[in-house]
């Protein structure tokens, strides 16, 4: 059954060290409250899942809490690298980490493959790639129907997944609507799903019937975070704060400046100062 | 380039205007972030109004004001035909042969549109861990053409990529027939100086036109590999008034769209 909890319950009973975990959103819905929460729980040896680490797993890296990443893009999207990311693969600083590297195409079949409860995806990818070469568990297989070579990847099955979406209904059914991303996939594949939410409403009755509802029994605790994947956005709620990812590739720059800036927006802070940050990016209704 | 500067428009400008002239109304594009972002844009805003521009997030037909700063962006959904899913995104719609055109730019570049977005240096230590592949590995071997922009350098244009991030034409020739890759690859690259299209047998990119004021000289010295050049060499035709004005419009909004939501300073 899905329980309600506030957020440092819902991380403490669903993380553990030496996890695998993917906190997923597609440039939108990133979980940065649960990922903030993780850091201040101080979880070690995680293996962290995303298709684009973005500035959460940049903050988990420098924080010294990934043994590995497995990720298809480690940029600041539009903006440039990751330079907490970079000085640990470059510098083994704070630790060096393992690297699985796949193209979008390979993690995203191989979430759907997670979700469909299969070992492998199969598909036409890496085609000449580098990335097939340095990857060993980037293989081949043969239709058996055709005789074409196609690719296979492992399916990704994280021991839990962190999302955010839009909201919950007081059952625990939750919605996530605009730029869906893979985050229905990424919590199907899991054993245990977390979901952060901008707001709990009475029920979904009247909600178009094809939208993307994941039912309450695939999620493990759902909590109420407004503002609560800031600097990313939630579609109706806040857009994406772009000075935000402008000033980080700043602020990542430096190692000291990066540890202040934990202290003073993760360590000194909690769940509650999210719905603050957004207040200047909701639209005027 | 002050030559250009001269003539009322910047070599960038140049760039991103004659690569949006490569994009038709009945394209669909898939497109990358940066500089194809905008040459799309531009497309669709001038000459190309009913184009169908894809964002790797999963947003199809969109037709934003600003240009995003990310590929998910919220208004890329919010004036798409229809959002999917990313899985759906890459399975259904570029594995499935949907799109005719890929747009992607390039940190390094080889003669044969091979293109590295990875590392500078060796991938187990690199030099430079720069974001990786993204959507770029399939786009450049599931969509039906790839074109390229990116300003030429003789850091980004080099003899010998350090990483295959995206297969263009491997060795030149045959190559991608070779590996059953059964798409054109690149048939087009843009640059702040020059139009470049591959030859048709040795798929080395070729110049075939100068942009406004530019010489063959400074075509080579921003170019690590020694530069073919067709026989008849064009002009690429300079940038038209509303070229330029839609060009300059759109950033314009997009700086201010993007600086918009800064409480302190943005970069």
């Amino acid at each position: 059954m899905v329980k309600f909890l506030p957020l440092k319950e819902a991380v403490a009973e669903n993380l553990h060290d030496g996890d695998t975990v993917a906190f997923e959103g597609f440039t939108h819905l990133i979980p940065t409250a649960a990922a903030h929460e993780a850091i201040r729980q101080g979880f070690r040896d995680l293996t962290l899942i995303r298709m684009t680490p973005d500035l959460i797993y940049d903050q988990m890296i420098g924080m010294g809490m990934a043994r590995k990443i497995v990720f298809s893009y480690v940029g600041n999207p539009g903006v440039g690298l990751l330079r907490r990311a970079r000085d640990a693969i470059e510098n083994g600083f704070p630790r060096s980490i393992e690297v699985e590297e796949h193209s979008h195409a390979g993690m995203a079949n191989a979430y759907e493959a997670g979700a469909a409860g299969l070992p492998c995806a199969v598909f036409r990818g890496y085609r000449g790639a580098g990335l097939a070469a340095v990857n060993p568990n980037v293989k081949s297989v043969i239709c058996p129907f055709t005789g074409e070579v196609l690719t296979a990847v492992p399916a990704i099955r994280p021991d839990v997944t962190f999302i955010h979406a839009q909201k919950a209904d007081r059952k625990g059914n939750v919605l996530v609507e605009g730029i869906i991303g893979i985050q229905k996939e990424a919590v199907l594949a899991a054993k245990r799903a977390v979901v952060t939410v901008e707001e709990v409403v009475d029920n979904f009755d009247d909600l178009h019937p094809n939208l993307t509802v994941l039912p309450s029994w695939t999620i493990a605790a759902i909590s109420v975070v407004p503002g609560g994947s800031h600097p990313s956005y939630t579609h109706g709620y806040y857009e994406r704060d772009n000075a935000a990812y402008l000033e980080w590739d700043e602020i990542a720059a430096d190692r000291d400046r990066f540890q202040a800036w934990i202290r003073k927006n993760v360590i000194e802070s909690s769940a509650d100062d999210f719905v603050g940050r957004v207040e200047h990016l909701r639209k005027a209704a | 380039m002050s030559a250009a500067k001269d003539m009322g428009f910047t070599p960038n400008e140049m760039m991103t205007i004659a690569a949006s002239r490569a994009l038709k109304s009945d394209d669909v594009c898939f497109v990358g972030i940066g500089a194809p972002s905008a040459a799309c844009n531009v497309a669709r805003l001038t000459h190309a109004p009913d184009i169908t521009l894809i964002y790797e997030s999963g947003t199809i037909g969109t037709a934003p004001d600003v240009l995003p700063l990310s590929i998910g962006d919220g208004e890329l959904c919010e004036t798409a035909v229809t959002t999917v899913a990313v899985p759906e995104m890459f399975r259904y719609w570029l594995q499935g042969g949907r799109i005719s055109i890929g747009f992607l730019g390039a940190a390094q570049l080889d003669k044969f549109g091979n293109i590295n977005t990875t590392v500078i240096g060796d991938y187990a230590h690199p030099k430079t861990r720069l974001p990786g592949g993204g959507g770029a590995p399939e786009i450049a071997t599931s969509s039906r053409q790839v074109y390229i922009t990116m300003a030429q350098s003789k850091r980004g244009m080099v003899e010998k990529i350090d990483f295959f991030t995206s297969f263009g034409h491997g060795e030149g020739g045959d190559h991608r027939k070779r590996l059953g890759i059964d798409t054109a690859g690149p048939t087009l690259l843009i640059t702040d100086l020059a139009i470049w299209r591959p030859d048709p047998a040795t798929k080395e990119f070729t110049v075939v036109s100068l942009h406004p004021g530019v010489t063959r000289a400074q075509v080579q010295e921003t170019c690590g590999w020694v530069v073919k050049f067709a026989e008849a060499l064009d002009e690429t035709p300079a940038p038209t008034e509303l070229e330029l004005k839609t060009l300059r419009d759109l950033q314009a909004r997009t700086k201010a769209a993007h600086q918009g939501t800064a409480k302190g300073k943005a970069a």
